[in-house]
């Protein structure tokens, strides 16, 4: 047992946090959220050029660099700690997995191929507009006709989904309910019948947009998997998005922190540092607390994810992993960034201040593939719902 | 990272549970589940029996070197040792201040003539000790102890006067090792000095307090004239303070992951009465249930990341060591506000008059303590913003 990062594990989140700070910076953030685009098209081809982010988690045969889950939750992690505004965690964290998960031999050769080449940039759409963010969320349709497959509905809270030139988008047969009769679909974005738009939203540095798919004829070779049971796959996709999402909540609660602990032991009231006031020190050890606790958690749902892709005996705990790692980093990021606007004061308030840059993240984290509350009613169904009396 | 334990570890595991399965029968039957904090008081002589039982099958002091009597196991094989004991529902043992504190304490700071007098007695489950360290007017302030040590040249031995307080297995204990002043005009962390005392002698007596369940499993401790011989002194006087500081330093968490099976046994317990009494049919319970459900796994995590960490040489933690106490304590108060609300109405009545609570209650009342030994929250929280995170000390105002 060594629950610790390898050396080349440290290596690799040590070099991925020096790029960050150098490309990230608060100017670079701001400048790039303005955008509808939502990123630096320039960066990401030096992401994907240079830094070979993209490929991380991909094996070689399909052109990826072919490590594992663990390097990606601390990419993540790194990511939410300098708020980079790009389409990695649409493509790697959502997209990849889908291909990895879901994906035909052929399709994962030609797809994967292409995203580790070129940095093509891809997401998944599935939710019709539901906080359940489960099989009900699917209300767009796909019906036979002939060998093809006709599609018609429409998503929302599409991460990227508007400058995406990959999406992959779950669907349910017609008349079918709940986990049954779902299927995922892989569409360049320029099929036609494909309509995306950008939604504007309060956490400017991560893009969301709606898509619209008006009676989309695709062949076989756009479905994944076997018709009408993708489901579970889809499943494993978001556990394993979450799990992502959840790596990058912690980042985001160590840079308040880090913020917070600069900026009180800076500011001067009453004489003194207002860090000197127990007030202040007993929140900001509580942020570390939680900040601790929340790392803690997404390293073991790492390891866990790294089995559900790859093989191991963790693969079966992937649902109640991803449901500990989400609950507990939405809740904490969500409780640090109010306690750290709280503790800058007036200034926190600002939108010179990065404070509400972290705030605005926290929340559209939190509510992204399910905050706390549906996560743990998840577990809660694991747990309470076989041999209750009724 | 890797999670899994060796072939070999898991060799173990089956050796420590096939052990336990085997001996916990018959006499110690009755023990299982029963001892732990908040239930101290239950079974002393059975469970007396049962440390020497765990010595014959030396399985006592597992994580000690073996030039001294103990195992010698590894970090793994220790948490599998710990998990094994508590998945088997074996007692809280009475042994534990000797073989956690008193033992690596003279193995580290002790002289040799100390550790052949103490340590083959911890060893063997036969001699057991306590811990006096609190006074009535050091208690978050620990450094703030009276007690104290004067030498009398013509006995040769020290003389101790003075209290100490929230002492725990006091009255089962054969020795207790205490901090006390052999400076008289000293203050605060200066001129303390840390001796081990035998406490059947007439210079101590014993007080039990009475706590909120109604039992009791502390104790007052009173030296009037004790006496500790020349050589049962640990370090130099003026030392005492650096051996307290190391002593507490030994607490590596291995044991936390026992501590964490006993956790569960108790959340257990909750949900299953929640599945049948309708309470986890309540949104809210849910919520909580969950909650403590994940919060308790990712406590296991934590202590994972503990244990294969590298801490400071200089005993100073890492972060998700530094947060534990604080988490794990409120935690604990948590469940037993969760478990009286999953009882429902039920919660008030006891099993029995006077005062015959049952586990869950008693839990529900002793873990109010948990945010309050061995380092309060606020003082934990201190400690966190402090060393983990730099932020100013608290202003020291010096006595008059």
């Amino acid at each position: 047992m060594e629950f610790a990062f390898t050396e080349e594990q440290e290596m690799i989140r040590d070099t991925a946090a020096a790029f960050l700070a150098e490309v990230s910076g608060s100017e670079a953030i701001r400048q790039v959220m303005a955008t509808e685009q939502g990123y630096d098209p320039a960066l990401w081809q030096r992401i994907c050029g240079e830094m070979y982010w993209q490929a991380i988690h991909i094996p070689e045969a399909y052109g990826g660099m072919g490590l594992g889950y663990v390097e990606v939750v601390a990419m993540m992690e790194q990511m939410g700690k300098h708020l980079l505004c790009s389409p990695f965690f649409s493509t790697v964290c959502l997209a990849s997995n889908a291909l990895l998960v879901a994906g035909t031999e052929e399709q994962k050769s030609l797809w994967l191929g292409k995203l580790c080449e070129s940095g093509l940039t891809a997401t998944v759409a599935f939710n019709g507009g539901s906080s359940s963010w489960n099989a009900d969320a699917i209300t767009a349709t796909w019906k036979r006709s002939g060998d093809d497959f006709v599609l018609n509905g429409n998503y929302r809270y599409v991460v990227d989904g508007h400058t995406s030139e990959l999406l992959i988008v779950a669907a349910r047969e017609e008349g079918s309910t709940a986990e049954d009769g779902i299927s995922l679909f892989l569409l360049p974005a320029a099929t036609a019948g494909v309509t995306s738009e950008w939604l504007p939203t309060m956490d400017q540095a991560r893009k969301q947009a709606s898509v619209d798919l008006s009676s989309v004829t695709v062949g076989a070779e756009a479905l994944m998997g076997e018709a009408g049971r993708g489901w579970s796959q889809l499943a494993k996709v978001l556990d394993l998005a979450a799990i992502a999402l959840a790596a990058e909540q912690v980042g985001g609660c160590q840079q308040l922190l880090d913020m917070t602990v600069e900026y009180t032991s800076e500011r001067v009231q009453f004489n003194r540092t207002i860090a000197s006031f127990q007030a202040v020190k007993h929140k900001a050890a509580d942020m570390m607390l939680q900040t601790e606790v929340a790392r803690s958690g997404i390293y073991y749902a790492a390891c866990v994810a790294q089995e559900a892709l790859f093989g191991g005996e963790l693969a079966v705990e992937l649902p109640e992993a991803a449901s500990i790692a989400k609950s507990y980093c939405s809740d904490a990021y969500f409780a640090i960034a109010g306690d750290s606007m709280q503790l800058f004061g007036g200034v926190g308030f600002t939108w010179e201040y990065d404070v509400h840059l972290y705030f605005k993240r926290a929340k559209s984290s939190e509510q992204m593939l399910g905050g706390g509350s549906v996560h743990r009613e998840r577990i809660a169904v694991a747990l309470l719902d076989e041999g209750v009396v009724s | 990272m890797k999670l899994s334990f060796s072939a070999q570890d898991e060799q173990f595991r089956t050796e420590v549970a096939g052990w336990l399965n085997a001996n916990l029968t018959g006499e110690f039957e009755k023990l299982k589940f029963r001892g732990g904090p908040g239930d101290e008081h239950t079974y002393p002589e059975e469970r007396k029996a049962w440390e020497k039982k765990l010595a014959e099958g030396g399985w006592t002091c597992v994580g000690w070197p073996a030039e001294h009597g103990g195992r010698a196991c590894s970090i793994e094989q220790q948490v599998i040792f710990f998990e094994e004991y508590a998945r088997a529902g074996a007692p809280g043992r009475v042994g534990h201040i000797g073989e956690g504190l008193t033992g690596p304490t003279l193995i580290a700071f002790g002289s040799e003539a100390q550790k052949e007098k103490y340590l083959p007695g911890i060893v063997s489950g036969e001699e057991l000790w306590c811990q006096g360290y609190s006074e009535p007017g050091a208690g978050s302030d620990l450094a703030n102890v009276k007690t104290k040590a004067r030498f009398d040249e013509d006995r040769g031995q020290w003389i101790l006067n003075g209290q100490k307080v929230w002492t725990s297995l006091a009255h089962e204990a054969d020795y207790c090792f205490v901090i006390a002043r052999t400076d008289p005009d000293s203050v605060a962390h200066k001129g303390l000095g840390f001796f081990l005392i035998k406490m059947d002698q007439p210079g101590v007596e014993i007080r039990p307090i009475e706590q909120i369940t109604g039992t009791s499993e502390f104790n007052e401790v009173f030296f009037d004239e004790a006496e500790c011989d020349a050589q049962d002194i640990v370090g130099a006087p003026g030392d005492g303070w650096k051996v307290a500081m190391g002593l507490l330093g030994f607490e590596r968490g291995v044991s936390t992951l026992g501590q964490q099976m006993q956790f569960q046994n108790e959340l257990d317990e909750v949900v299953a009465l929640a599945k049948t009494n309708g309470a986890a049919r309540d949104p809210i319970i849910r919520q909580r249930i969950a909650r403590a459900h994940a919060e308790l796994k990712i406590m296991r995590y934590n202590s994972m990341r503990m244990l294969s960490g590298q801490s400071g040489s200089d005993g100073s933690l890492q972060k998700e060591a530094l947060i534990y106490k604080l988490f794990w304590a409120t935690w604990h108060r948590g469940l037993g506000e969760l478990a009286m609300d999953v009882m429902g109405p039920e919660c008030e009545i006891l099993d029995d008059g006077p005062y015959e609570l049952n586990r869950l209650q008693s839990m529900y009342l002793f873990v109010r303590s948990d945010t309050i030994y061995g380092g309060t929250n606020q003082i934990q929280r201190n400690i966190i913003a402090e060393r983990g995170l730099g932020m100013p000390k608290e202003p020291r105002v010096t006595a008059k």
